[in-house]
């Protein structure tokens, strides 16, 4: 008769054993889990989170790095977007790299990737051509480029001379120079190539054949297969080409040092060069932080950076509701 | 025997032969498509080329309009290294590249592990942040974190571009991640019911399945640092001695006052480890871009 309590004292007691070993194998879990996240939890604060509040609070003092902050409330801002003459320039030489690169890169890729496909020899070998010229290092590829275009002993412009075309300077004329720096880039596409032709070769092909029974054209086929089905890859190529457009730099930097035949290290006389053709907003904010030591008003302007950011991909992200196409079985 | 099987079996599966006009516009397409492509190669080779015969010439040539170097000056290659000091500038760039890449691996694969493989509150918010982390323009934190090295006396080292890899790096562990996700549960489970602790399954399951993300991962990192220049830049600019390759390269021309031979023989020197690199490892680079870019 006194069995039936015994044994539930004996279950309740098993139970808060099993409990207790249940709680301890959580802790030992959560231990587990910060140890192997440790070095992003330090990471992240260290290199991310902190600076970015010491960002923000910086961009309302005056900071030389030698003698303490010194609170000037909304100076730096209203210098920022009322007197700085050079903003301006900076901002219109990024948004027309945003404008011109960011398409031109999408479509040169992909264009690259499409006849790939096309191809039925030597698919290896035009590959890895096409992709030989990412690898090589920036700094490289653009002095490359600056002594190929360079306007009187380069290459390429004595070529154009023999076929009776009318040469460029090039990365010496405020009107060329852009439009070398993008013949820079897209010569080097060849990652997103690759992440392209990705894509293309995982586009189903019974969707292909279902629009040779309808009747399809190529263009359509092109319309209404092989674009929507791609369109996660193009919206990662506008996401990235966006935020590499916003921090671009090196290429800008080495080509206008090279150019104008000033050491880079040198500091600002040479850069933007030709007549600020080049300065783009990092290169600008670089100075500023860098050359000059106005880290308050550098701070203010990565400020304005990080809004552009936050706005620019979330405005990006939004709209691709409108025009992404994922397949349902896809992850 | 096989051979010939070989080459019948297709031709008994394809269908019937399509009509000659077909065949002859099919002909001219796959023509006109190889063209394109020839085409487009010689534009993409063109730079190399160039550079390289640039590399050949001697000063006044390069300077003249004529494009096929003769003599051929070899000898450029090996002036190259008494214009500047290349070798101090490739052992701060390896000792940089190797450092980081060390760093990159022993903090990211944990941190990947745990945002992939483990369940616990806050995970998906966390991974997140390594997204935004990842997004947002570098720029936005260099001030502070120059401060900083600056503070601690470490400007005009490569110190401050090697410690932070140790602290994990988002781009290696949005990689990692996504290649330790596409591995099976079942084997995890396997060594789970073999009495395995997580961080053995960690270290004797994962790592040995996910090899190549790995490899990538290396390869990238390293590649990021020899080629990165803005780091260099910004902490060694003032310390000569410091330098690397990309920012001695950099400054080869207009320092030193080298003429373009020179200057596209030292160009040409840098790119060519980078190309050796990815025809050993060709496997790892692709495997690494389509990770990055499609499963996402």
């Amino acid at each position: 008769m006194t069995s039936a309590p015994v044994a539930g004292a004996l279950a309740a007691g098993v139970e808060r054993d099993r409990r207790r070993a249940k709680r301890k194998a959580a802790w030992r879990r959560r231990g587990l889990v910060l140890g192997l996240m440790s070095p992003w939890i330090l990471g992240f604060t260290i290199f991310f989170a902190y600076p970015l509040a010491m960002s923000a609070y910086l961009s309302f003092t005056h900071y030389d790095l030698l003698s303490s902050p010194r609170w000037v409330g909304l100076a730096n801002y209203r210098y920022l977007f009322e007197q700085d003459q050079l903003v301006w320039p900076a901002v219109k030489n990024t948004l027309w790299m945003m404008a011109v690169f960011v398409p031109a890169q999408a479509l040169f890729a992909f264009g690259l990737a499409f006849m790939l496909t096309r191809a039925r020899y030597g698919v290896g070998v035009f590959r890895t051509v096409f992709y030989l010229p990412a690898l090589a290092p920036v700094v490289a590829a653009t002095l490359g480029f600056v002594y190929l275009l360079n306007p009187g002993t380069g290459p390429v412009n004595i070529l154009l001379e023999r076929l009776g075309i009318p040469t460029p300077l090039w990365f010496d004329s405020p009107q060329w120079s852009k439009p070398s720096l993008v013949l820079l880039g897209l010569w080097g596409t060849g990652t997103m190539m690759i992440i392209f032709l990705a894509a293309l070769i995982d586009v189903p092909r019974q969707l292909y054949e279902s629009a040779d029974l309808d009747g399809a054209g190529p263009l359509q086929r092109l319309r209404y297969v092989t674009l929507p089905s791609i369109s996660p890859v193009i919206l990662f190529a506008v996401v990235i080409g966006v935020i590499d457009s916003l921090q671009y730099f090196t290429q800008a930097y080495v080509a206008s040092a090279i150019a104008s035949g000033q050491a880079a290290s040198e500091g600002p006389t040479s850069i933007g060069y030709p007549e600020n053709s080049t300065l783009f907003y990092p290169v600008l904010l670089y100075l500023q932080a860098f050359s000059y030591f106005n880290m308050g008003y550098a701070s203010a302007m990565t400020m304005l950076l990080l809004g552009v950011a936050l706005v620019v991909t979330l405005l990006i992200l939004r709209s691709s509701k409108l025009w992404v196409f994922y397949q349902g079985a896809r992850r | 025997m096989t051979t010939v099987d070989a080459s019948v079996e297709p031709r008994s599966l394809s269908r019937r032969k399509p009509p000659p006009s077909v065949r002859r516009r099919r002909l001219l397409v796959s023509v006109a498509d190889h063209s394109i492509l020839i085409a487009l190669s010689v534009m993409f080779l063109a730079p190399f080329v160039f550079i390289a015969l640039t590399a050949l010439m001697s000063n006044q040539q390069a300077l003249s309009p004529r494009l096929w170097p003769e003599p051929f000056h070899w000898g450029n290659f090996v002036d190259v290294f008494h214009t500047a000091p290349v070798w101090r500038y490739a052992l701060n760039t390896t000792l940089y590249a190797s450092l980081a890449t060390i760093g990159v691996l022993v903090s990211s694969i944990p941190v990947a592990y745990a945002l992939s493989r483990l369940r616990w509150r806050g995970r998906d918010a966390v991974f997140v942040l390594v997204l935004v982390s990842l997004m947002l323009p570098f720029q936005v934190t260099i001030i502070p974190i120059y401060v900083v090295f600056a503070k601690l006396h470490l400007v005009g080292t490569l110190w401050p571009l090697i410690l932070p890899n140790f602290l994990g790096d988002a781009f290696s562990i949005f990689l990692l991640r996504q290649f330790f996700l596409t591995i099976p549960e079942e084997y995890a489970d396997a060594a789970r019911v073999d009495g395995c602790g997580e961080l053995r399954i960690l270290v004797s399951v994962f790592l040995r399945l996910a090899k190549p993300a790995i490899a990538a991962v290396a390869l990238f990192q390293f590649l990021y640092c020899f080629n990165d220049f803005f780091g260099p830049l910004l902490y060694t600019s003032e310390a000569s001695n410091h330098w690397t390759l990309s920012l001695g390269l950099s400054q080869f021309r207009t320092i030193y006052q080298v003429e373009w031979n020179l200057t596209m023989a030292a160009t040409l020197m840098f790119m060519v480890p980078v190309i050796i690199v990815f025809f050993l490892a060709q496997r790892a680079f692709v495997e690494g871009v389509t990770l990055t870019g499609v499963k996402g």
